[in-house]
């Protein structure tokens, strides 16, 4: 049949060539989406009458990231250390939710419900983790852990049956299970709440029993805890049960193509489910994580500030859904947070209250030009458009 | 034709990312010319009068109308220079009536106020003069795709169009109402407007050409007259090779009843009958074509069989097993293989590799995975073998569905289909959009499954398609089987039966 020989035979060049320019845009466009951000949040600090560079050099040193240059040494060095770890505690979490995200998305899902799920998920840990005294440090840990997982995998699969079952969309049901489990762990803990701590004025919890804490590994100041690994761990078991597992399959099949995963015998149903479930497991993951290794206990004041879940839709965003990607992401927010706040930063360089909100419009801007990818491509596309040539007035028949 | 040209492409070049789409291409249209551009998909045809129309761009070369160089910068400057354009796609807006589409962005007034009785008038005028049947008050979403048509030259000619480029005019209608458009085509003609006519039908172009330019790969590879062209010769024109243009197959040798269908009936998304009552069976050995213009119950049939879609009445057996309520995935273990109507919602997923494509039924079974554990390295490996057994060209194991050409997308869900030896194969619109080269391929694969024993389901509206290939012919009117005939029959008496036995036109 291959006897009639091909004409145009296609060449292995042009393949691999579209193969790497996929995989370098692929890095690409959130690369250049966060230089163009800095560069505008660098314009703002410039209107606000500082010195851009020094401003970001005082960020970057407040992140604690410059530990890993051989020559900072001496003082400075223990300074960056400190710093470091708390990047690393904040990057933690924010792994977790992005996976969370990140799942769901590539299922063709948009989990919003990830704040709900941590909620869960650590009202879980929080719950068995001021209990069961006694038990040893190992085995409490992963009850209290195994709780968090199961806990949001429950609570995102609710919104995932209710897809499956019914088609509800999952971004409302998700965003109204976030307000259950907010207004629910509030009642929890606030004055005459069943979780609620020893001081009875206090709307707080009960910190969790020292056999309930994740190790701590690092520093003390606080110290970045284990968590860090089972983060670590978490990209891995994410990359893995996409790619090499049957479950993966279905998931990415329905998530690229409904239509022809359903046609290939794969149910549609079945999978938005599990993804959701899945995605939960994540976020409740991070929920026990956050709580064992670093939080202790929760106020209900905590119920407002902490959008630890929202940022992890941009980590998923800009990491573009991939393992490495959303390690990389998770560490810049986390970054931009710790390098902006009021311990680290030196007031002399660039006011704490303003630097707070410059992190915040740097996080914004690379979500803006991560999602205006097509819009940049088609400018970049439209520029031969613009070049200037010699217009002939037609001259008109008729 | 010794005039100058009133229109002249002269070194047209266009390069796309990675695709040299048009390369140094000349073209000419005389006045009152019908010039057919011919090729293959991919060769350039669509890119070419895009950048006529004004949406595209010249990278090089010039436009040159009655011998003066213009700039067409949008179909603006299109318009007002007199060429009009009718997409393969139309360009109407569904819930506004003919005359209201015709007239859009031109719309004649009374006053400060819209003349919509002036403009259903000027409709009725220009299509009393062509020829062109339509209705003018008539919503567009409630009027056939022939009428949908009709309008869209009109909106060309209310606009002035002198030159009237026509991408692909046949490929959505009835024999019969092709043969309306070509005797629109010829008296547009003889009113002296020149038409270009871009088709990778080789029967057409000869029916309706003067002249006929074919590209391949970007190239112009030739302009011939109509005279004395062959299909033979314009085929190897187009693919730059022979090709082998009729089906060559022994007769059907039928065997056992593989597919058996009893009094089916199916719903639609509307919950209304669909499939009303049809029954039928395909044996071993033999190819069934069910011909049928578009939307007569063929969708849901297929849907049906292999379980997309739960019928509502009526049996489905698969040899002897009752596949009636089964699932996609049982019909698929049950030996039913299914090539869908179209390839890139149904057949591909784009996003994924041809690897992962081609394992889209088999990846829970050994060796692609065990226990829930996916063997990536396997499915590159059988992907391998499978490409190079289909001849698909474009990319490897791990290149993307969506970066591959119709012709070798169609080539990987075959590869898949009968990769999995089925005993049942549902094809529909096998060739959709597929050109000459990859058509051989197809029929002569049909062909080939046909004769190792499996029984084939081939729905198609292209009669052509199913006169070379079918060994029986059912034809499917509103959801109900209205004949049976021997593959002898002529297209003619076929063309009746698919429009419900009344005859539309004199031959």
């Amino acid at each position: 049949m291959s006897s009639s020989a091909p004409p145009e035979s296609p060449t292995a060049t042009s393949t691999l060539q579209s193969y790497f320019a996929t995989r370098i845009g692929g890095i690409l466009v959130p690369l250049a989406a966060t230089v163009l951000a800095f560069f505008i949040g660098g314009l703002v600090v410039l209107i606000t009458g500082h010195n851009p560079l020094t401003a970001y050099k005082a960020i970057f040193e407040g992140t604690g990231l410059n530990w890993f240059f051989p020559w900072v040494t001496g003082e400075a060095r223990e300074e960056a250390a400190n710093d470091l770890q708390q990047t690393l505690i904040l990057m933690t979490p924010l792994v977790l939710t992005g996976l969370a995200v990140a799942f769901a998305f590539r299922c063709g899902l948009f989990n919003i419900g990830g704040q709900g799920q941590y909620w869960v998920g650590f009202f879980a840990a929080l719950y068995l983790g001021t209990r069961l005294e006694g038990t040893p440090r190992p085995l409490h840990v992963l009850i209290c852990i195994v709780a968090s997982l199961v806990a949001g995998a429950i609570w995102g699969g609710i919104a995932g049956l209710l897809k499956a079952t019914v088609g509800a969309h999952e971004v409302i049901t998700t965003i109204m299970l976030n307000w259950i489990a907010i207004f629910g762990g509030a009642y929890l803990v606030e004055i005459g709440g069943p979780l609620q701590g020893p001081q009875s004025s206090i709307p707080r919890s009960d910190d969790v029993l020292p056999s309930a804490e994740l190790w701590p590994i690092w520093g003390s100041l606080p110290s970045l805890h284990a968590g860090i690994f089972i983060a670590l761990f978490a990209l891995v078991v994410y990359s893995i049960l996409l790619n090499r597992t049957t479950l993966g399959f279905e998931v990415r099949a329905v998530g690229f193509n409904p239509e022809a995963a359903r046609y290939g015998g794969i149910s549609v149903a079945r999978n938005y489910f599990l993804a959701l479930a899945i995605s939960g497991a994540f976020a409740g993951l991070a929920g026990s994580v956050d709580l064992l290794g670093f939080k202790g206990g929760v106020s209900t004041g905590d119920f407002a500030t902490n959008l630890i879940a929202f940022t992890g839709i941009a980590v998923a965003l800009l990491g573009r859904n991939k393992a490495v990607g959303i390690l990389f992401a998770a560490l810049l927010f986390a970054s931009l947070e710790i390098g902006t706040s009021t311990r680290q930063l030196d007031p002399e360089v660039f006011e704490p209250a303003l630097a707070t909100d410059l992190a915040t419009m740097i996080q914004a801007l690379v979500i803006f030009f991560v999602g205006a990818e097509l819009l940049i491509v088609y400018i970049w596309r439209a520029r031969r458009f613009l070049s200037p040539q010699p217009r002939i007035q037609p001259e008109l028949e008729r | 034709m010794a005039d100058a040209p009133l229109l002249e492409l002269r070194g047209i070049t266009k390069q796309f990312p990675g695709v040299l789409a048009n390369d140094h291409v000349d073209f000419e249209l005389a006045k009152g010319e019908v010039h057919a551009l011919l090729g293959e998909n991919g060769a350039g045809k669509s890119t070419l009068m895009n950048i006529l129309y004004g949406l595209y761009h010249p990278d090089e070369g010039e436009i040159l109308l009655n011998g003066k160089p213009v700039r067409i910068g949008s179909p603006r400057d299109a318009i007002d220079l007199g060429i009009g354009m009718v997409h393969q796609h139309f360009m109407l807006i569904p819930v506004m009536t003919v005359a209201e589409n015709i007239v859009l962005a031109n719309e004649p007034t009374n006053g400060p106020f819209l003349d919509l009785r002036g403009a259903e008038e000027r409709v009725r005028e220009l299509s009393t003069q062509f020829g062109l049947a339509v209705r003018p008050n008539a919503r567009v979403s409630s009027i056939s795709v022939g009428m949908q048509q009709r309008a869209e030259i009109l909106k060309a000619l209310y606009r002035g169009a002198e030159i009237l480029i026509l991408d692909e005019p046949t490929a959505v209608l009835t024999p019969q109402e092709a043969g309306e458009l070509f005797a629109i085509v010829r008296s547009l003609q003889a009113d002296g407007r020149s038409i270009i006519f871009i088709s990778h039908k080789l029967n057409e172009v000869l029916e309706i050409a003067d002249r006929i330019t074919v590209l391949r790969q970007g190239k112009k590879i030739d302009t011939v007259p109509r005279e004395g062209a062959s299909p033979e010769g314009l085929a190897r024109l187009m693919v730059g090779r022979d090709v082998v243009l009729r089906v060559e197959k022994p007769p059907a040798q039928p065997g056992e009843t593989l597919l058996k269908v009893e009094d089916l009936v199916v719903l639609d998304e509307r919950d209304l009958e669909a499939v009303r009552g049809v029954s039928l069976e395909v044996k071993a050995g033999e190819i069934v074509g069910l011909a049928g213009v578009d939307g007569n119950g063929q969708s849901e049939l297929i849907d049906a069989l292999t379980g997309l879609r739960r019928p509502s009445g009526g049996r489905i057996l698969a040899g002897k097993k009752e596949i009636t309520n089964a699932s996609s995935r049982e019909c698929l273990d049950m030996g039913l293989g299914h090539i869908p109507e179209d390839r890139q919602i149904r057949g591909l997923v784009l996003d994924f590799s041809l690897a992962e494509n081609l394992a889209l039924h088999d990846f829970r079974k050994e060796p692609d995975s065990k226990w829930g554990w996916l063997y990536p390295r396997r499915l590159i490996q059988r992907a391998v073998g499978l490409l190079k057994e289909f001849d698909v060209r474009g990319g490897g194991p791990r290149t993307l569905a969506a970066s591959l050409s119709g012709g070798n997308q169609q080539k990987v869900v075959i590869a898949r289909e009968v990769s999995r030896n089925p005993n049942i194969l549902v094809a529909a619109q096998p060739t959709r959009g597929l050109d000459v080269g990859a058509i051989e391929f197809v029929h002569r694969r049909l062909v080939q499954e046909r004769d190792e024993g499996r029984g084939i389901l081939l729905v198609s509206f292209e009669l052509d398609e199913i006169l070379s290939l079918s060994d029986r012919i059912l034809v499917i009117y509103e959801g109900k089987i209205v004949g049976e005939y021997e593959p002898g029959v002529s297209e003619e008496e076929l063309g009746i039966a698919m429009t419900g036995g009344r005859r539309q036109a004199a031959a």
